[in-house]
């Protein structure tokens, strides 16, 4: 731990494993990108029944009609000045284009050490997988060598506390979750024993809630103000939680939730599935949010820094 | 967003206003547009480009009344498709009237069973159900407690198994914990699994198997996108499930994915879940959901009006034929169809003035309605516009005809003759104004 306070920035995921990646993005990638894969080089030429079909393989990824009109037309553009005709190059534009867009941000999951302790707080709507993941994250902080305490300020979910609290056993980490209806107290709470003990990473949970309940969200901002009383420079990141399989209504999400509290960073996850989590690019394009980290399965391991260039490698099945 | 798709829908509208008939090339445009609304609103690719084309089909065969825009026609066949393939309204759950009923809830992780089934177990708990709750999800941490905690807020008993790790003994176990405590209602809430992980497909499957539930419910949370239709699919095929609950409607998501879901899979929408709180739970209302596709508001006001002016049109045809005393068969046969549209009959009928008495011993109750309209259409035209003509060996026909009985047949034109009687009498006092309005009648 000691030899860590000479690192001003450190990299969650040192040794990304990303056959995991591959493994978890594996359906979409069959579904997805094989499919586009087929659908050109089936063909001898790029003619508007294979724009329809890329067109459809887009949307079903939850990419949204907007953007998939957006990047077909502007590949589309970019493939008339080619000399290269074949499909695989106009697939190779899609890439690139689809890359480009995710690296319009800074995707890292890189934290800063400099001031401790490092705050995150969790937010995101029911279900979308909250607590699992920061059982993993403080697993990986752990696993980082980072000494770690979460708080627990879902006072609302019938048994949250016992559900992180197992998390947090199985990550070895301190939990702190006091019987207080009150979840800023319990962020206060924790921030007080993290200034004590030296924790290097403080993760504090919230329940999951709806964007459109207003008393919901003003609690999220205090819990925000409480965080930032205590510390100015805190919280250092807002992670916000989004399930892979939803639609459109993410972006909605976001936008209602950044008005409480901004997230400084997305979290997807439940990406194991045949979802393909291609609302991302909406988010990313229109709100300039950073994915940081994606979900691939229910294990403490199943969490992985996001890259897009290995997103969307695992995608094509590269 | 709303603001956004209206702006859009008055733009498409205002292409096809104005224009007598509808041609190819301005539907096309217009269900272009439409179909971006769906899409934007998470129905499957695939389900909004069929749906478009059913449309399609059904709009050039429309013949356009011209009192409403072709937009209008076309927005509200959207509406009444759309409505329709939604399904019907809160689809009830079976309960057995003996024995032990099993309710089992089946869904993808953080859809919201665990919430639902407490929702549930407290809705049949208020119409005197003795309810189980079991918690058979051994794999989420703490799980079980939530589901005891929750059982605990509405009074109803949780039964679980320490350290059990077989869901399938649990929900074994409930059942005869269920028999042997003259429970008659066990709530199954199963782990939330993944369509593609096989190994927990087939411990669903084997659940119901073993317990043989009344009813398996797919839950689903109304916020999810395209890839509904692959996971209620296999859902459907390896488990298969009887109905559907839609759970975290109280945000705002267009909820395109019960489209999606409904395309695929052939299973009614049971209920909805609207809140955080244990008593919302609500019956399915599919022209709601149906609005809301389409972005609320706007759209369905324009829908209201073209469906108004529509009946409108036919109101003021019946009310000229009401005025001169030539009210038939088939006038009375279309004011019923007229009436059926607006739901119940005794309602309707006791919000116009003066006619609640002089109505009342017509007895006609909603079930009657079908009866009537039997009736009606086993009359000739001739027999429809001159009811004098029915003697006995007609009205012997006309039963045998509906499958009625020819008491019903001289009932029904005894009811007729005494609604002739009265009309001729409003007539007499002076066009009917404030007594039977018939405008108000056939719209509401």
């Amino acid at each position: 731990m000691n030899q860590l306070n000479g690192t001003k920035k450190m990299k969650l995921f040192k040794n990304i494993n990303f056959s995991k990646l591959k493994e978890g993005l594996s359906k979409t990638r069959e579904n997805l990108f094989n499919k586009i894969s087929e659908t050109i080089s089936g063909k001898a030429k790029v003619d508007e029944e294979t724009l329809e079909e890329l067109e459809e393989i887009l949307i079903t990824s939850d990419i949204g009609s907007q953007i998939a009109e957006e990047i077909i037309e502007k590949a589309r553009a970019l493939f008339k000045k080619e000399t290269d005709r074949s499909v695989e190059n106009f697939r190779k534009i899609i890439k690139e284009e689809l890359e480009s867009l995710l690296n319009q941000v800074n995707n890292n999951g890189e934290i800063d050490l400099s001031k401790k302790p490092y705050v995150i707080v969790i937010i995101g709507v029911n279900g979308s997988g909250k607590t699992t993941t920061v059982g993993k994250l403080a697993y990986n902080f752990k696993k980082s060598g980072l000494r770690v305490k979460i708080g627990s300020a879902d006072t609302f979910r019938a048994a949250a506390n016992d559900q992180l609290e197992v998390w947090a056993k199985k990550a070895g980490v301190d939990i702190i979750s006091t019987n207080s209806k009150e979840p800023s107290a319990v962020a206060f709470d924790t921030i007080k024993s993290a200034q004590k003990d030296g924790t290097d990473v403080v993760i504090i949970d919230t329940a999951g809630r709806l964007h459109t309940h207003k008393n919901l969200m003003d609690e999220l901002n205090k819990i925000h103000r409480v965080i930032n009383n205590l510390l100015p420079y805190a919280p250092n990141e807002v992670l916000m939680v989004l399930d892979g399989t939803a639609g459109q209504n993410a972006v909605r999400q976001v936008e209602e939730f950044e008005k409480y509290t901004k997230p400084t960073g997305i979290i997807i996850t439940k990406l194991d599935g045949t979802a393909k989590g291609g609302v991302i690019f909406r988010i990313i394009a229109e709100k300039q949010i950073p994915v940081k980290y994606i979900g691939v399965g229910e294990g403490i391991e199943d969490l992985q820094d996001f890259s897009p260039q290995e997103f969307i490698e695992a995608m094509f099945g590269n | 967003m709303f603001e956004e798709l209206t702006e859009k829908f008055e733009r498409i509208l205002k292409k096809v206003t104005g224009q007598g008939r509808l041609s190819e090339e301005n539907i096309s445009e217009t269900l272009r547009e439409i179909r971006r609304v769906l899409l934007d609103a998470d129905v499957n690719y695939k389900v909004a480009k069929q749906f478009i084309e059913d449309v399609k089909v059904k709009a050039l065969g429309k013949e356009v009344i011209t009192s409403i825009t072709p937009g209008q026609l076309i927005t509200k066949i959207i509406y009444d498709e759309l409505t329709r393939l939604l399904g019907s309204n809160g689809a009830d759950i079976k309960l057995n009237s003996s024995g032990i009923t099993t309710i089992m809830l089946i869904g993808l992780q953080g859809c919201g069973k665990t919430t639902f089934s407490a929702k549930l177990a407290g809705l049949l708990k208020s119409k005197k159900r003795d309810v189980l709750l079991v918690a058979a999800d051994v794999y989420r941490p703490a799980a079980v407690n939530q589901l005891k905690i929750l059982g605990k807020q509405i009074d109803v008993p949780v039964f679980s198994i320490d350290s059990c790790m077989e869901p399938v003994k649990i929900a074994e176990e409930a059942i005869e914990y269920a028999r042997q405590n003259k429970l008659n209602t066990v709530i199954i809430d199963t782990a939330g699994r993944l369509h593609i992980d096989e190994e927990m497909m087939q411990e669903a499957a084997a659940i119901k198997a073993k317990v043989n539930p009344t009813e398996t419910l797919f839950v689903v949370d109304s916020m999810t996108g395209q890839d509904a239709v692959n996971s209620a699919k296999a859902f459907h095929e390896k488990v298969d499930f009887d109905g559907i609950v839609i759970t975290k409607l109280d945000g705002d998501s267009r909820g395109g994915c019960v489209l999606s879901i409904r395309s695929v899979v052939d299973r009614p929408v049971k209920f909805v879940s609207t809140g955080e709180k244990l008593d919302s739970i609500e019956v399915f209302y599919p022209d709601r959901l149906a609005s809301r596709i389409l972005g609320k508001g706007d759209i369905i006001s324009l829908v209201e009006k073209a469906q108004k002016q529509v009946d409108e049109k036919e109101a003021e045809e019946l009310q000229k034929k009401i005025l001169s005393n030539k009210f038939d068969f088939d006038d009375f046969l279309k004011q019923i169809k007229m009436l059926k549209k607006m739901g119940s009959l005794k309602s309707i009928i006791s919000m116009i003035p003066g006619v609640g008495s002089a109505i009342k011993n017509v007895d006609i109750d909603d079930k009657q309605l079908i009866k009537v309209e039997a009736i009606i259409q086993s009359m000739t035209k001739e027999e429809r516009r001159n009811p004098k003509i029915l003697n006995g060996s007609r009205r012997k026909r006309i039963a045998r005809g509906s499958g009625n009985t020819i008491q019903d047949v001289n009932r029904l034109i005894k009811q007729f003759n005494e609604m002739q009687k009265m009309i001729k009498m409003i007539n007499k006092q002076g066009g009917g104004r404030g007594m039977l309005n018939l405008k108000k009648f056939g719209l509401n």
